[in-house]
Formats: C-alpha cells, structure tokens, sequence
C-alpha cells in the first residue's frame, strides 16, 4: 500500500485552504470559549439555587428531627425534602455520622468520594455525575445546629446530619447542546462564505502571477518587446515592474548584439565585394603574365615572381568567391534552385567538368539511378570540395559512391589515407579551421567544407564526416529524394 | 578577332579586361559612363557590348534597354554584384549573357566567342544546312538568311533568342533540359545559370507568341524544360 497524502500544489488551492483553515480556527476558537464560559455558568447558577434551596428546605425541616435520628427519622427527611423539591425533581438522601445515606426514593447512589469531600471540609460540596447516561448534579450537605442564645459554643458546630441531594441536569444540557448546534450552525456557512472572499484573494494573486508567467513565455519565445501593465501598489506590482525592466535590457541588448552581428557580416560580405573590383583587373591580365613567364622572354627571376603573383592572385579570387557565398549563407541570401535530377548525372557532370572523368584516383560507384530534388550547382560545389580534399588530404582511390536509402539518397566520399584525427573531426566543417596548425595555409580558401556543409543543409539534407574501420576519411551526404509527384 | 566595346566605370578593370582583349587579338573601345558608351556604340559600331552593370549615371540596365531598342548587338554583362536578381533583370533587360568578376581573359573571350557564333554548335556542321525557310505556324525560320518573320513581318531578335529558337526549331517537339540548352545554345558548363534560359525563353516568348502566358511556340514541359510545338 502506498498511500500517500497529496497537497494541494496550485497556488490557489494554497490560499484557500490556508483562508479556510484560518477561518475554521477562529470559529472553532471563539465557539470553544463561548461554549465553555456558558456552561460554567450555566451549571454554576444550577448548583447556587439547587444548595440555596436545600439550605432553605433543611432550615426549616431540621430543626424537627430528633437527635440522634433513626433511619426511619432520617427516611422521613429525605421524603419531606423531595416533596419541597417542587419544581427541581431532586432524590434525597440523608446519613447520621457518615453512615450510610437513606434515601427516599430509589435514587442514584451518593458518589464515595462525594461523601469523604463533604466529611472532610464540613461543608456544601458538589460533584457532577454521569448515571444511565444523564449527567446528575451531587450536593452534598452537613446540617450544623443553631445559633442559640444558652449555648453560644453550640454555634456552627455539626450535627453529624449530612443530607445528599441528586437532581438531573437535563435541562441544562439541553441549554449546552443548543449552544455547541448554535456554534456548529453558525460555523459551517462561515466557512461557505469564508470561501467567497478566499477565491477572490486566489484571483487577485493569481492574475497577476498568470500575466508574469504568459509574458514570461512570450520573452522565452522571442517576442523582448513583451510589457506587462503595472496597476497596483503590492508586491507583485514590483515584481512586475522588474519583469518589465528585464524584458527592456534584454530587448536592448539583444538589438545590440543583433545590429554588431549584422555589422559584422556585412563588413565581411563588403570587403569580399570591394576586393572584387581590384580583382577583376588583376585576374583579367594574368593570363598575360603568364604567358610571358613561361615564354622566357623574362629574367628567371622576374619569371618565377610573375608566376607567384598569378597563382596567389588566382587564390586570392577563389578565397574572395567563398567569402561572399559564405556571406550569403549568413544572410540567408543563399537561392535554391531545386530540380529534379539524377544524382549519375551530376556526378558524371562533376568529374567531367572537374578533369577527373580519366583520372584513375577518382572512380563513382553509382550502380542505379538516384533520383534527387537538388540544386545541380550546389551539388556540384559539394562533390568537387569533398573530392578535392580527399585528393589533397587523402589517398586515392576516391571513391564516390551514391544509392537511394529509404527516404533519402546518400552520397559518400571515401578516400584510402590516414583518416582524420579524432580531435580535428568535430571541427572538420569550421570556418578556416586549420587540422594542421604547422601548415598554414592549405591549397583551397579554408572555407571549402564550411560551404558543402552550409550546402547541404540549405537543401535540407546533412553533411557528416567519419573514419572508415580499414582507414581512410568517409563524407557522408545525405539529400531529399525527388519529390515522389513528380515522379510519375 | 571582333570588335568590343567595354563600358566599365572603373579604371584597373578597363585596363586590365583592354590588355587581356586586346592581347588575344580583338580591339577594344572603352566608354567610362552609360551615356558616353550609347554615343561610342554608334560611332564605334563594335560586334559585341561588354556591359558592367554599376556605372554613374544611367544604371547598367537602363543601358542595355535602350540598346536593345534599336540594336541586335550582342551584350554580355560584366558584373561584380554578386546579388542574383541583378543578373536576372540584366537578362530579362535583353541581355545575351554574363560574367561575374572576377573573370580571366579566357572565360571572357569564350563567351565572348559562343555569343558571336551565329548558329548553336550542334547545328555548325555542313550536314545540317538547311535550304530555305521553314514555316512553322504563323513563323518562318530562315536558316540561311537567319531571319525569323511572323506573319510576313521580320522580328528583332537579341543574338541569344535567335540561336534558342533556332535551336529548338530544328528539332520540334524534342525536350530539351535546361542544362542542356545552356550547354548547347550558351555553351555553358553544365552547371552555368539556368535561369539564362529562362529570361531567354521569356524574351523570346514576348516577341513570338501571341498571348506570351499560353506559349504555343516555345513550350515549357513541367520537371524536364523546354520544346518547340507541337503545332
């Protein structure tokens, strides 16, 4: 068994459990004291007029009984007494010398230790009791003699008459009872009505809460120019106030970054287009360069310097191209232009247009058509980098190879060198990310596998780097399949 | 060897792209604005317009739509942008083809080259000579003559739409990719912009078609590219 007691979690359930139970308590409270003072008095104005009485009764009565009395004496006091009861239902009893009390009429026992109270003080004592149920009030009385004149010294001295007195109090416990129902009667719809105002405390802390929480979530899902009104003077309205305060900085601050990212990108993608214009010249004329160096009509020297000026330029324009695609990468500017295509023709294409169509370091395994939904340039971009590197970095053969898998076609690259180091391979996609710190420059811009895999997610599709189990580097690209409508 | 004029603002891309012309045998006349370079069109009367697009003054485009008004002149844009939607307005502006700079003498000269070729390579051998004109619809195609009239009347077509239609006319009905057309009508790569063909098919549209949005001519086949009819 596991049971297990559940608190109430939502703030609302809080508070109005926690407005009832304070409610309930000041009932239960007020009702305790009310109930008990009532009682105390009640029982007590029962007891003053029940001893009042009897004292009358038994100075009036006792002054005939003869002494030492007998028990039919003391029968017939205790019959005279019931009679004078009148109104009060009292059962008498009465005892000489603490024998034992004769009663009048069957009545309850007179308690023991009622009996031993009033022997030992010598006067009126009471006792509540419980007979069959009903709660009986026990007086106890001793009977002094008189006052009288010849023997003052006789005065207040006890008799040795002790006269019991039981009479029922169901008068008086019905007068409680109306009471604890009075209380019970009036606590309940306190507690119902105590429910009003609870509910009312619950809301006017919940709707403040509630709007923190929905801007909150209207922060967390982008929108910093989220403002909550502040009406109110209590602590939420501070809290809210700060809320709005922290929603402003956040806004200004994410502006700011936003406006030094943009500034960041565009100065890339403005010093990639005004390198262009110089380039354009420099490119134009470097087949004249080249030309003559090679012709040797130039110094040695001069020669050598021409043909470095042209090959770095040719580098310094391939770099400058990247640039500006990876500038429109981050500008989202990037177009696509999807058609749908098999993947055997733009690798046949690429190696082709590439010179690897007859190079025995590059074969394509591509056994049966795989329909693809691409942009044929891009792909282009991807397989020439990914082949390009495996040439540079690898060892041939490189194989490309490219099949359809459930919902997408899958190319791979796979070359027979070393593999990539373990620590370069999450970085293998970085921007000018160098795997060999000693080499500084490489052949291509840097931003080559940068650009495949920026590439192949604008298609939707991924790029993966791996170390095959024999040895050797293995990129995997994974693309869309041809849209299966127009398919036929 | 043809005759080029460059119209190009800035003075190291002038220099350099009249070295490389120049070198590999072709003369060049360099205008540094729009409007000197209209001026020089006339006097100069070159074989083929090397366009940039970023001139002061009149904008590169507002260039090449006033020559089209009047001329069948080749022009190829020379283009440093590398924002796309300037080559497309290039190109639906009536122009043949383009380069972005960065570019070599090489590159510039063969397209240069493929644009002044008066027929498409694939239809430059003797076998394929046709005799006469071809009617096809309301058009006629002289292969000979290399003009295309509609309803007797003679149509102004740019060097690039006259070398598509005449590419498409010799075979009706064939598909042809996009990729393909770029290959055989620009002499492109097989990756070069598709997108030619289009502002080419578009240009071409305009001035064959009699509702230009329901093409009988020039027929788009959706997924696979273009065909001319059927009739």
């Amino acid at each position: 068994m596991n049971l297990k007691i559940r608190f109430p979690r939502g703030l609302r359930a809080r508070i109005v459990v926690a407005v009832l139970l304070a409610v309930a308590f000041g009932a239960l409270l007020t009702a305790g004291l009310t109930f008990h003072q009532a009682r105390s008095s009640v029982l007590e104005r029962t007891q003053n007029t029940a001893v009042a009485d009897l004292r009358i009764q038994l100075d009036s009565l006792a002054p005939g009984l003869t002494f030492p009395p007998r028990a039919e004496d003391l029968r017939g006091l205790s019959l005279q007494l019931d009679r004078a009861g009148g109104s009060r239902t009292w059962h008498s009893s009465a005892s000489y010398q603490g024998g034992t009390p004769v009663p009048a009429s069957p009545a309850p026992p007179v308690p023991k230790e009622l009996r031993e109270a009033v022997q030992a003080s010598g006067q009126a004592t009471y006792q509540r009791i419980e007979r069959d149920g009903r709660p009986w009030l026990a007086v106890g009385m001793p009977v002094a003699y008189a006052a009288e004149p010849e023997r003052p010294a006789s005065a207040d001295k006890l008799s040795g008459l002790t006269v019991y007195v039981a009479l029922p109090l169901d008068a008086d416990q019905a007068d409680i009872s109306a009471l604890v129902t009075a209380a019970e009667a009036g606590a309940f719809p306190a507690l119902a009505l105590a429910l009003i105002p609870a509910f009312f405390a619950a809301r006017s802390v919940l709707r403040p809460v509630r709007r923190l929480r929905s801007g909150a979530e209207r922060i967390t899902a982008g929108e910093l120019d989220t403002r909550l009104d502040t009406e109110g003077h209590d602590e939420l309205t501070d809290l809210t106030r700060s809320f709005n305060t922290m929603a402003e900085t956040l806004q200004k601050d994410d502006a700011e970054l936003r406006r030094m990212e943009a500034g960041a990108r565009r100065f890339a993608a403005d010093v990639a287009h005004e390198l262009r214009t110089p380039l354009a010249a420099m490119t134009a004329v470097t087949e004249v360069l080249d030309e003559d160096a090679t012709s040797g009509i130039l110094p040695p020297d001069t020669a050598d310097a021409v043909q470095l000026i042209c090959e770095e330029t040719r580098t310094l324009a391939r770099m400058v191209e990247d640039l500006m695609e990876v500038s429109r990468f981050d500008a989202k500017a990037a177009p696509l232009h999807a058609e749908e295509l098999d993947l055997r023709t733009i690798v046949t294409k690429t190696l082709q247009l590439r010179g690897w169509a007859h190079d025995e370091r590059v074969t394509a395994d591509i056994p049966t058509p795989v329909p693809v939904r691409a942009d044929p340039r891009r792909i282009d971009v991807i397989l020439a980098n990914l082949i390009g590197n495996a040439l540079r970095h690898g060892l041939p053969p490189v194989t490309v190879s490219a099949r359809a898998e459930n919902d997408h076609a899958v190319i791979t690259v796979t070359d027979h060198g070393p593999g990539i180091p373990d620590d370069v391979l999450p970085h293998i996609f970085e921007r000018f990310y160098k795997a060999d710190t000693a080499r500084t420059r490489s052949e291509g811009s840097g931003l080559g596998l940068a650009i495949a895999y920026e590439n192949a997610h604008l298609h939707g599709g991924s790029l993966t780097a791996a170390n095959a189990p024999h040895g050797g580097a293995v990129f995997t690209l994974t693309l869309p399949p041809a849209d299966p409508q127009e398919q036929r | 060897m043809a005759r080029v004029l460059l119209i190009e603002d800035d003075p190291a891309v002038q220099r350099g792209v009249t070295l490389a012309l120049k070198r590999r045998g072709h003369e060049v006349e360099v205008a540094a604005s729009g409007e000197t370079g209209l001026l020089t069109l006339e006097r100069y009367r070159p074989d083929l317009v090397l366009l940039d697009l970023m001139l002061p003054g009149m904008s590169g485009l507002e260039v090449c739509r006033r020559i089209r008004e009047s001329k069948q002149i080749p022009i190829i844009i020379l283009s440093a942008r590398g924002d796309e939607i300037d080559m497309v307005v290039g190109l639906e502006a009536g122009a043949d083809d383009y380069i972005t700079k960065p570019a070599s003498g090489e590159i510039i000269e063969a397209r240069m080259k493929a644009v002044l070729r008066r027929v498409a390579p694939a239809q430059d051998s003797p076998a394929a000579t046709p005799t006469g004109a071809e009617h096809h619809g309301d058009l006629t195609v002289d292969r000979t003559s290399l003009v295309v009239a509609k309803h007797g009347t003679e149509l102004t077509l740019a060097p690039s739409e006259l070398k598509l239609l005449l590419f498409l006319t010799a075979t009706p009905g064939q598909v042809y990719s996009r990729h393909q057309l770029l290959e055989q009508v620009w002499e492109h790569s097989f990756y070069g912009d598709v997108r030619l063909v289009d502002a080419c098919v578009m240009r071409l549209r305009a001035k064959t078609e009699d509702d230009p949005r329901k093409p009988e001519y020039v027929q788009t086949v959706r997924g696979f590219g273009y065909r001319f009819g059927p009739l």
